[in-house]
């Protein structure tokens, strides 16, 4: 057992417990979202002791030679006193300004902000509501003049935050917006590198950014996307795919649907077995993988193995913390 | 002193131009690949890191004890003498692949093999 301390205070601190287990069972408010070192929320400061370094994973290294840490992957082997991060990661307010149905369990929310804010289509941020409750969404719109966001938000079955957008979020109301987080983007300067990009559910909304985002900036090589759901209507932005897929003779859209039969419109099966059967060899392609965190596990690994580099394969799992 | 064999090999760029050639020659082979597949693979690929860097001589060269503590659950599941010399057969391979020379691979080799019998708890 070690202690922890807080404002000044000590807290007892159990051997299988995160930093962020130990504050909020004292009842400190530490900002958390998915609780899987992916989302920093829980971004904390150590004042001591060196971080473990499992609990700087993914921070930046100018973070990490400060001792910056997320709460929730941190275990320490002895006392550390703590603070949450003093500046704020630059949080911006954004106003909702359109709502629409993309599909039975899709929401399109289109936020716009007056503030400075950079990103790429692809990269996700952390919303917060007035009372806190944060998570992570990717970002479906290309930078551009005109300073909105695009989300698309998938009703969870029992989440608290897509619940409430999708029933009560009101064109109007002002959310927080963190900054723009992971590398799950597109890069310029690597026109002639095939993509294949698969997505299940909202996940199909970082692809369509970097899509477009390879396409306005001409992208030369094939672009293949596998989007998949379980049924037909699950799948969603169908026109908009399938116009694009006209309009550039190298993007190629497959719709997959895992419990109906194919039809003209789509093809049969989950949507990373059947771009993986597609594509014998995937030597020297970049891969994206986005949706169902199985999904991004098992198609990592195949990637992998059908020839993708490690460095070539990108990934921003969906963390649906319950609730 | 002599240039280490860690930076005579290319440092941190021949570990990752290795890592990625090593994995997916450990993965698909069957005698082995069952002792890799059942852990997160980007945890997987940071132990292949170490793996390497290891075997290259590199920095956080890890102790005896580690070694014997770090195979200990693979040993009880079955790690043995076949399991090892598949695995330096592998990292052979790898650097040939890559093109290092003949000489280096030597040491690399004899890095890796001085840790046969942590590696296998004897
Ligand atoms: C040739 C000599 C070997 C060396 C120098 C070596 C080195 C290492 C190192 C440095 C680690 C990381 C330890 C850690 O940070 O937790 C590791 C882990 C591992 N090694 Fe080896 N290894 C060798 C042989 C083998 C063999 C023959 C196998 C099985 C066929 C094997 C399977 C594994 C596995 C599965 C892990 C991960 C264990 C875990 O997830 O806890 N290694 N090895």
């Amino acid at each position: 057992m070690t202690t922890i301390i807080f404002n000044g205070k000590k807290y007892r601190h159990q051997t299988n417990e995160t930093v962020l287990d130990t504050l909020l069972k004292a009842d400190i408010q530490i900002p958390n979202g998915c609780r899987e070192g992916v989302c920093q929320s829980c971004l904390m400061r150590s004042l001591d002791a060196v971080p473990p370094s499992l609990s700087q994973k993914g921070l930046k290294e100018s973070l990490q030679l400060q001792k910056f840490f997320l709460a929730c992957r941190c275990n320490p082997e002895q006392d550390m006193a703590v603070a949450l991060p003093e500046h704020e990661l630059a949080n911006i307010t954004a106003i909702v300004s359109h709502k629409e149905a993309l599909s039975v369990d899709i929401m399109r929310f289109v936020l716009s902000f007056q503030e400075p804010f950079q990103f790429f289509a692809g990269q996700f941020v952390n919303l917060t509501r007035f009372d806190g409750l944060t998570r992570s969404y990717s970002i479906a719109n290309l930078p551009g003049q005109d300073n909105i966001l695009e989300f698309h938000i998938k009703r969870l079955p029992f989440g608290r935050f897509s619940s409430w957008a999708h029933n009560d979020l009101k064109p109007g109301t002002a959310l927080k917006v963190s900054e723009a987080k992971g590398s799950c983007h597109y890069l310029l300067g690597k026109s002639g590198q095939p993509m294949l990009l698969i997505g299940t559910g909202s996940g199909l909304a970082p692809l369509a950014g970097i899509i477009n985002d390879a396409l306005s900036n001409n992208h030369q090589a094939p672009i293949k996307l596998y989007h998949g759901s379980s049924e037909p209507k699950g799948l969603y932005l169908v026109d908009e795919m399938r116009s694009l897929a006209k309009t550039y003779h190298n993007f190629d859209y497959n719709p997959c649907v895992s419990l109906a039969k194919a039809t003209d419109s789509f093809k049969q099966g989950r949507a990373h077995d059947v771009a993986l059967a597609d594509t014998p060899n995937l030597s020297g392609w970049r891969v994206y993988l986005c949706g169902h965190p199985e999904m991004v596990q098992q198609s990592k690994m195949s990637a992998y193995l059908k020839g993708a580099s490690l460095n070539d394969i990108y990934a921003d799992a969906f963390y649906t913390t319950p609730g | 002193m002599a240039e280490s064999l860690f930076n005579r090999l290319g440092g941190e760029a021949a570990v990752n131009a290795a890592v990625d050639v090593f994995y997916r020659k450990v993965l698909n082979d069957h005698r082995i690949n069952r002792f890799f597949t059942n852990s997160d693979m980007d945890k997987q690929i940071a132990k292949q890191r170490a793996f390497l860097t290891m075997a290259f001589g590199g920095p956080n060269s890890y102790t005896g004890k580690d070694m014997r503590t770090a195979h200990a659950k693979l040993v009880d599941i079955g790690l043995n003498e076949d399991h090892f010399n598949a695995v330096m057969e592998h990292l052979g391979a790898t650097l040939t692949e890559l093109k290092v020379p003949a000489d280096l691979i030597a040491e690399a080799a004899a890095i890796a093999e001085s840790t046969r019998n942590d590696v296998l708890g004897r």
